[in-house]
């Protein structure tokens, strides 16, 4: 399955791109966010993070589809 | 700035343009919040900032708050702005107005949209530090 991730903030500046294409075996955000975590030693707990897909916020478990952009997002500091 | 609407902007916040734009469409009372960047952050001096945003996301969740706001309180507009950017101190970084005919929903729903965009817009801080290395705040220590 291909997906587009994107990174902002923190995880952007781990990652040193703001987003990437990516073949993987991962079937859900939680299954692609630690896969992305070991291979590039990305320093944030997933239970700290809240993910969106396709724009909008959504659930860890919830299945991908190809063709999906998955968003990872550390935790807020606005205001 | 679009009346009930929650917007993301790349240049400096001009409150009076906000409010006179808020004034035009509403009658009563106004409450205003403006959050600026301040020199020191638990205590370490900051020398500079920058914000940084999921601009699409962050647009459809404070679009979200705003109508939440409208829902639960007896308030005839609101809006909102957060920058993005590199900030210098006594900047502003984010502003809230909200007009009702009476003052108690104007505070009450002011107050739960600063609120809200603090906890849910996906909206990030870095500081730079006079002393020690830049951190984006609430980051660290893996997040927890």
């Amino acid at each position: 399955m291909k997906l587009t991730i994107e990174y902002y903030a923190i995880l952007k500046e781990q990652r040193g791109r703001g987003s990437e294409s990516l073949e993987t075996p991962a079937r859900k955000p939680a299954e692609l966010y630690d896969e992305l975590k070991a291979r590039h030693g990305l320093s944030l707990d997933r239970s700290t993070l809240k993910v969106a897909v396709n724009e909008e916020f959504a659930e860890w478990d919830q299945p991908l589809q190809d063709g999906d952009t998955v968003v990872f997002i550390p935790p807020v500091a606005g205001g | 700035m679009g009346l009930n609407r929650f917007q993301i902007s790349e240049i400096a916040i001009e409150p009076d343009t906000l409010r006179s734009e808020l004034l035009n469409k509403v009658a009563g009372a106004y409450v205003s919040f403006e959050g600026w960047v301040r020199n020191h952050n638990e205590g370490a001096p900051v020398q500079a900032l920058e914000y940084s945003a999921y601009r699409v996301l962050a647009e459809k969740e404070g679009d979200r708050i705003i109508a939440e706001a409208l829902d639960r309180f007896e308030i005839a507009g609101a809006a909102a702005i957060h920058r993005v950017g590199m900030l210098a101190i006594g900047d502003i970084a984010v502003w809230v107005g909200v007009g009702s005919a009476h003052r108690g929903p104007a505070f009450d729903g002011c107050r739960y949209i600063i609120d809200e965009i603090k906890d849910r817009v996906p909206i990030w801080k870095r500081e730079s530090y006079e002393n020690g290395p830049d951190q984006w705040v609430n980051c660290a220590k893996g997040g927890l």
